[in-house]
């Protein structure tokens, strides 16, 4: 008895402070980082407002429209706007394919060299993009001694940019899909196969509208991965300009509005994707769990 | 029939096929290409002839050794960063997130729905010398007409904590969050109490040398540095750390934190863009060196040797790391 009064008495202000830290100090420290990770954005959308004297958008000087009334109104900003949504499209709709069969065979099929494959998913995720860069770029150097036809590999151009985002999509589609494949129900393509449905049916019919998804949830990476590239993207490219590689280039001899614009634009975009796929899957989810399943 | 079976037994290598051969072709392959080409001799105008140059690596290692040297502390230093703003974060998200829990994942990601180089333009503005941050701190007299963020080693160590915090967090929330709450409501049951006075003594010496170690390399008074850091460390392990935290939570975090540090620490070693737009002439990277090496000298034996030095370095570290912390079961979290 005395014992447990002690050890209440002891534990009294600890969870006192426990209460405070509950109430105030996470909620303060939550507001605090998160608006740590917001501001460059919020900073780049606010500068997609400016009006700046030189030719450098960097010190804040008026509120403008000009740069949002004329978004593509710089020399090489559309081309390069063009390709960067080019190759993304491309990339996501190769790497999500391919990735999506390695997730399928890894998550569902036991056979030899699992662990080789695993271990070739993982590498390029674990490989620095300077190192996935470099390596391309001397390999496609190299390539005009090899027995294969001229202008495949080397010059560098739109299509080397392409090789390259389908090999670092790939990896991170595999461990996309692989995650919403875990618990996948596997009786439901059972029972399509007990009632007559051959495996392509079935396929088709039961186990891509389950898996969907996961392979949209992975082309979203995807194309969010390849759309902003910069590094890999600056070793394979050539003459070929894209969005980040414009940037860039344009960093050195002051940024136009025009960019701003652009990165707000893409920014947007692609949290109103999301908001909306989310939302799509919640219903989605609620109808399966209406029906049951 | 018999085909059917075939095709059955053959139908995940089909699955794999194009998938792997892609890999094999424009990821394997050009690393080894990569290792053949650090060892040519030639330049661009006479072109290259292979002479199994092996000398090539003590050579760029001699060279280069403070940039190697530099890019790991300032990635290990930009890793220590992300995970002490990190798990607080993700702690907090996964245990007390509530109803905002998926809102508050959101606004950690949506950094990603953005340039990664436009964040970093945006770091520039934010850390002018008049900017955001040292504008009103200069105005009021708190900061040294001359004091400088912009340029420095630790604009770029800033940089990078900032653009892989994400990489951290998501990792570390994962894991959090799958932890039974039971277990910790059972170790506070039988006892598990504040960590007093082990807690204070371990965040003061943690913090004490974080603290040294972030003045030192940023060259800030390391003393001071390690006093504040030390003291901080303090009041968090006193009042903050409990036994069942110690004892339950952190154990049961260990594969996120393993995933999450890779998912940091590998591409913020190789980075470039930080160095560049936010640091200083010495303050650049080993991802600076090849960059320039490869795309403005156009020395690719030596760009070649260097990148497959990194690349090797951290292949090894991870096998070191995974060994050191983890069992299949991590490496398979971090996969």
């Amino acid at each position: 008895m005395a014992t447990s009064t002690a050890v209440a008495a002891r534990r009294a202000p600890a969870a006192r402070l426990g209460r405070i830290v509950d109430r105030w100090l996470l909620p303060i420290y939550l507001v605090g980082v998160t608006a740590y990770l917001i501001l460059p954005v919020a900073v780049m959308i606010l500068f997609s407002f400016n009006d700046p004297t030189g030719r450098s958008n960097l010190t804040w000087r008026e509120f403008s429209f000009d740069a949002w009334l004329n978004p593509l109104g710089r020399p090489g900003l559309a081309e390069a706007v063009r390709n960067s949504l080019v190759i993304a499209m491309l990339a996501t709709l190769i790497a999500t394919a391919l990735g999506t069969m390695i997730g399928l065979a890894l998550s569902r099929y036991m056979f030899r060299g699992r662990a080789a494959t695993n271990v070739l998913i993982f590498l390029p995720m674990s490989t620095p993009e300077i190192v996935l860069g470099a390596s391309l770029l001397t390999m496609f150097v190299a390539s005009v001694q090899l027995p294969i036809p001229q202008g495949v590999l080397f010059p560098l151009n739109i299509r080397t940019i392409l090789i390259a985002h389908i090999m670092f999509n790939i990896s991170y589609v595999v461990v996309t899909v692989k995650a919403r494949l875990a618990n996948f129900p596997r009786h439901l393509e059972e029972a399509a196969m007990d009632l007559g449905a051959n495996e392509w049916t079935t396929f088709w019919k039961v186990t891509f509208p389950l898996i969907l998804p996961g392979v949209i949830a992975a082309a979203l990476l995807a194309f969010s991965l390849s759309i902003d590239d910069y590094v890999v993207t600056a070793f394979t490219s050539g003459q070929t300009e894209t969005f980040p590689l414009y940037i860039y280039g344009s960093q050195l001899r002051g940024i136009p509005v025009q960019v701003n614009v652009i990165g707000t634009m893409i920014f947007v975009s692609a949290v109103l994707l999301v908001v909306l796929t989310t939302l799509w899957q919640r219903r989605v989810a609620a109808r399966d769990y209406g029906a049951g399943i | 029939m018999r085909r059917a079976l075939h095709l059955r037994a053959a139908a995940p290598y089909l699955l794999l096929l194009p998938g792997l051969l892609w890999l094999v072709l424009f990821y394997v392959y050009p690393a080894f290409q990569m290792f053949l080409t650090s060892l040519w001799t030639g330049n661009i105008d006479s072109g290259y002839t292979q002479t199994w140059n092996w000398g090539i690596y003590p050579e760029a290692i001699s060279e280069y050794w403070p940039w190697l040297a530099r890019s790991i502390v300032y990635g290990g230093l930009a890793t220590i960063l992300a995970f002490s703003l990190g798990f607080p974060l993700a702690y907090a998200i996964a245990f007390r997130g509530g109803a905002y829990k998926n809102i508050l994942l959101f606004l950690v990601i949506a950094p990603f729905f953005t340039s990664f180089l436009l964040r970093t333009i945006s770091w520039k503005i934010i850390l002018a010398d008049s900017g955001l941050v040292l504008g009103p701190l200069k105005d009021v007299g708190l900061v040294p007409e001359e004091f400088r963020l912009l340029a420095t080693p630790a604009a770029v160590v800033a940089g990078i904590t900032y653009n892989f915090l994400p990489f951290m967090t998501l990792p570390l929330y994962v894991a959090l969050e799958k932890i039974d709450r039971r277990l910790i409501e059972a170790a506070e049951d039988l006892y598990a109490g504040p960590w007093r006075p082990q807690g204070t003594v371990v965040g003061l010496v943690i913090g004490g040398v974080l603290g040294v170690v972030v003045g030192l390399v940023m060259d800030y008074p390391a003393v001071l540095m390690g006093v504040a850091f030390g003291a901080l460390g303090a009041v968090v392990g006193t009042f903050l750390i409990s036994q069942a935290f110690i004892r339950v939570t952190l154990p049961l975090a260990l594969p996120g934190i393993f995933a999450g540090s890779l998912l940091t620490f590998i591409p913020a070693v190789g980075d470039f863009v930080n160095a560049e737009l936010l640091g200083n002439p010495q303050s650049l990277m080993i991802g600076n060196v090849i960059q320039a090496r490869y795309l403005q000298v156009t020395d690719y034996p030596t760009a070649s040797a260097l990148s497959f030095i990194l690349m090797l370095a951290i292949l090894v570290g991870l096998f070191i790391y995974a060994r050191l912390i983890g069992t299949e079961e991590l490496t398979g979290a971090a996969i």
